[in-house]
């Protein structure tokens, strides 16, 4: 597939991919400094990251899992990995807990090329994924500070009950909220978090509009590939900063542009000229290949136009809003409803209703070897979808960080299969309704 | 019974891939019903005190043929899940009323909404347990959801549960507890009367067979045991670790002894020996399961260890007060639970200076030469060791 791109040495970004970089790199530098300037650092997990929370204690932010991606992007993860598996971790586990072990034993060495200081504080938001509690514990192991722990009940009927809720509401009462203010030295103020929670809102409200453009033909956005980068922010250490809703008005503005001219996504290599296939695809993608995995798709005009991975930390598009004016219980709801905390039935539900309302042509799992909170179970949650759209389903398997487990070739031939099937499913659906 | 009976029965009701001796139990009278549950742990005094026969589901061992099971799972994930659905699928779960899934780990946890899609006319809940141990928190969270399990069992059943009832039962169970505990006591302090092999099959059975006789089956089986001398071999002490979800093949076990070692204390079938003291039999039940959980519970890896110091501490005790020699950390392939523990508790060996020794294993792994060969490297060293 051509794109507008005459020179693909160049890669093309988006205005707000440039801006999330700076502020990517600014964080990064906090952390570095973080201890000359006397300030407290806390490592916690992506889903049921309680960031908002965290800033009211002034608390530079670290997150063990962007560390990994990042990692995996700069071609390091596979060295980690390996030193992990030398000092004796099994290679059937996570490879993210792996990078980042690794990465630990081989000075913590951050993406600005700086130490990353020891935390001061492990927050464990145990949400969606029982490799989070082994991981912490392994972290722990090796730091030996504070730790707090917030156990995040499984969604398993589909709905947050009042016990579920109450009891992770208890648990930041009595248990985190007491903890983050005895390692920070700094007092809870509940209206500081709620400053903080208005903000999420606002740019909650506009990544929502951004994601839901893709309901366009063509869509202004690929909710996969450039999906993870307009996540970014909100999934990380900066929900609730102002510089976060000025990043997603950024974003919002841009997109609205691109729909408003009628243009597709922006890949590396430019502006996607024609959209062909639309997919909904369910699970993570690979960090080590990133580039090359996209480039199999936008090759061939595939757009992802909704994912399940953009809801992991946090799923806002069936309305969820931080609510300010409930602020502990909101957190709680926010926690309780990041995607892999869903049951399957509602995670087939949940991606029905985006293959329906995303008018999607297809549906594609990327199974990922390390991860059981996703994996296990797709291979039904694939049948199921099928049956219920009528739509082809296509399966490959790759790994987060581990390039052991990607191999180019094989993806790229089974997604090359699949995409022509969906193609001669779509003739034959057109030749049908011209007949 | 002849000790030899009792073994026999154990290791048919261990064979029977139809759960025959279930569908008898359940055919008895009219009404009965059947809950399976899935390691690690739920509160089968709650199954039993609505009157229906907990059965725990184990997969299938090395002897059943997974025929539609691989088509639901990737090839990195472990064995017990698929061999579960090929045990639903081909009709064999077809006496279980319902099914319940506790909070073991990610795959488990999946398996629950699987069962929800596949078998939508079947009762299905997941059991989640506190990782907060404080009681005011986590143990009030579970008192409510034991609470929830408790009206949803007895709907299900048409019984209601009183607390008269859930107390009966609690005590039926603490008995079997109890019996359990002199059965590894008696095992700990003469290993070659009462062969792991053996205790295994007597376990598994506790997973079919009703409470108070899987109880009695013990006292038979000690009475029966301590009634003839079997030669003592120049074994060493080892605990096992690992086992508490996916089983060994039964050769796993049978192998690891007939390479030295006498195997002291284990990790299999937790759920019939979770809780570490009897539950008092007065006043609030569930609330009393609920402090027995936080307060006096096994350590497993699928339980979260509140502080760095205390990581490995029960693992350490066992071998302590077992007076094992070492650990044989025996891990399914594929399990992230088993699997990232083992390195911490590894370390926390080291610093007691307990030798181990670490293989993995599938339910139907069929080569046993290797482990054998590795535990008999091991039984060796440690006998070297001690004889230095
Ligand atoms: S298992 Fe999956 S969700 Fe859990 S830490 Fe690993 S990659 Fe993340
Ligand atoms: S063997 Fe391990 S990974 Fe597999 S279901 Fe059991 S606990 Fe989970």
């Amino acid at each position: 597939m051509n794109t507008a791109a005459t020179d693909t040495a160049d890669v093309q970004k988006e205005e707000s991919m440039i801006l999330q970089k700076a502020m990517i790199s600014a964080n990064y530098d906090a952390l570095s400094t973080a201890h000359e300037e006397g300030k407290k650092i806390s490592s916690t997990f992506v889903p049921g990251n309680l960031n908002e929370l965290l800033m009211c204690f002034d608390f530079v932010r670290n997150l063990p899992e962007i560390n990994a991606l990042q990692a995996g992007m700069r071609k390091k993860s596979g060295g980690y990995i390996m030193e992990a598996e030398r000092s004796g971790h099994s290679e059937d586990v996570c490879t993210y807990v792996k990078t980042d072990l690794g990465m630990m034993s081989k000075g913590q060495v951050g993406p600005n090329g700086k130490p990353l200081p020891t935390p001061d504080l492990l927050l464990l938001s145990y949400t969606g994924c029982f490799t989070f509690m082994k991981w912490f514990e392994l972290v722990r192991d090796q730091y030996d500070c504070e730790t707090a722990m917030l156990h995040v009940p499984y969604q398993a009927d589909g709905k947050i009950t009042e016990n579920m809720r109450h009891f992770v509401v208890t648990q930041l009462k009595e248990h985190v909220i007491p903890t983050l203010e005895r390692v920070s030295g700094v007092k809870f103020d509940i209206d500081r978090l709620r400053e903080y929670l208005r903000e999420s809102a606002k740019a909650e409200d506009d990544l929502v509009w951004v994601l839901q453009s893709a309901k366009n033909r063509p869509s202004p956005i690929d909710a996969y590939f450039g999906g993870v980068y307009y996540c970014g922010p909100i999934f990380t250490a900066f929900r609730g900063t102002r510089e976060t809703t000025d990043y997603y008005r950024s974003l919002r503005v841009e997109v609205e542009d691109r729909l408003a001219k009628g243009l597709g996504p922006v890949t590396p290599e430019g502006t996607l000229e024609e959209e062909r296939i639309r997919l909904v695809v369910e699970g993570p993608p690979n960090w080590t290949h990133f580039r090359d995995f996209w480039k199999m798709f936008y090759d061939e005009g595939v757009v992802v136009v909704a994912s399940s991975y953009t809801k992991v930390g946090g799923v806002y598009d069936f309305g969820f809003r931080h609510d300010p004016d409930n602020p502990l219980e909101t957190l709680a709801d926010y926690c309780l409803g990041c995607y892999t905390n869903h049951s399957l039935p509602s995670r087939v539900d949940m991606l029905c209703n985006y293959m329906d309302e995303y008018q999607a042509d297809g549906f594609l799992v990327n199974s990922i070897k390390s991860c059981n909170s996703f994996s296990a179970g797709q291979l039904l949650m694939l049948r199921e979808i099928e049956e219920r759209t009528g739509k082809p389903a296509g399966f490959i398997e790759t790994d987060l960080v581990d390039p052991r487990y990607f191999s180019s070739a094989n993806v790229k031939n089974r997604l090359e299969s699949y995409f022509q099937m969906i193609e001669q499913k779509k003739a034959r659906g057109q030749d049908r309704t011209a007949a | 019974m002849a000790l030899e009976e009792i073994v026999e029965h154990c290791q048919n009701l261990y064979d029977d891939l139809d759960f025959s001796s279930v569908i008898r139990w359940k055919n008895a009278a009219s009404g009965r019903k059947v809950i399976g549950h899935m390691p690690v742990y739920v509160p089968r005094e709650l199954i039993h005190a609505a009157g229906m026969l907990p059965v725990g589901i184990l997969g299938g061992g090395d002897q059943l043929d997974v025929i539609h099971g691989d088509a639901y799972y990737q090839s990195y994930i472990c064995r017990i899940p698929r061999s579960t659905i090929e045990l639903a699928v081909t009709g064999r779960l077809d006496v279980l009323d319902g099914m319940l899934f506790p909070s073991t780990c990610d795959v488990i946890r999946n398996l629950s909404g699987m069962w929800q899609l596949k078998f939508q006319d079947k009762f299905v809940r997941y059991v989640d347990v506190p990782q907060d141990f404080d009681l005011d928190v986590g143990g009030a969270f579970y008192t409510r959801e034991l609470q929830q399990l408790r009206d949803d069992l007895a709907e299900l059943s048409g019984n209601e549960i009183t607390d008269e009832a859930l107390n009966a039962s609690i005590s039926l169970y603490n008995e079997n507890r109890q019996a359990i505990s002199e059965l590894y006591a008696y095992r700990s302090a003469q290993p070659w009367q009462a062969p792991t092999p053996e205790v295994y099959l007597l376990m598994r059975a506790g997973m079919l067979l009703p409470v108070d006789e899987h109880t009695s089956l013990i006292h038979d089986y000690i009475a029966a045991a301590k009634a003839i001398k079997r030669p003592v071999r120049d074994n060493c002490r080892v605990v096992v670790n690992g086992l508490f979800c996916e089983q060994p093949p039964l050769g796993l076990l049978k192998s690891i002894e007939m390479a030295g070692c006498y195997i002291v204390d284990d990790d299999f079938m937790l759920v019939a020996r979770w809780l570490l003291k009897d539950v008092p039999t007065n006043g609030d039940p569930l609330r009393n399961l609920s402090h027995a959980f936080i307060n006096y519970s096994v350590e497993t890896s699928c339980k979260y260890v509140p502080t760095r110091e205390a990581k490995g501490k029960f693992l350490i005790d066992s071998v302590r007060n077992s007076h094992a020699e070492g650990v044989i950390f025996s891990s399914p392939s594929f399990c992230d639970p088993a699997l990232l523990d083992r390195p911490m508790l590894q370390k926390a060996l080291t610093a007691q200076g307990i030798s181990y020794t670490a293989f993995k294993f599938a339910e139907n792994s069929g080569q046993m030469q290797p482990i054998r060969e590795q535990a008999g490297t091991f039984a060796d060293s440690i006998k070297l060791w001690s004889a230095a």
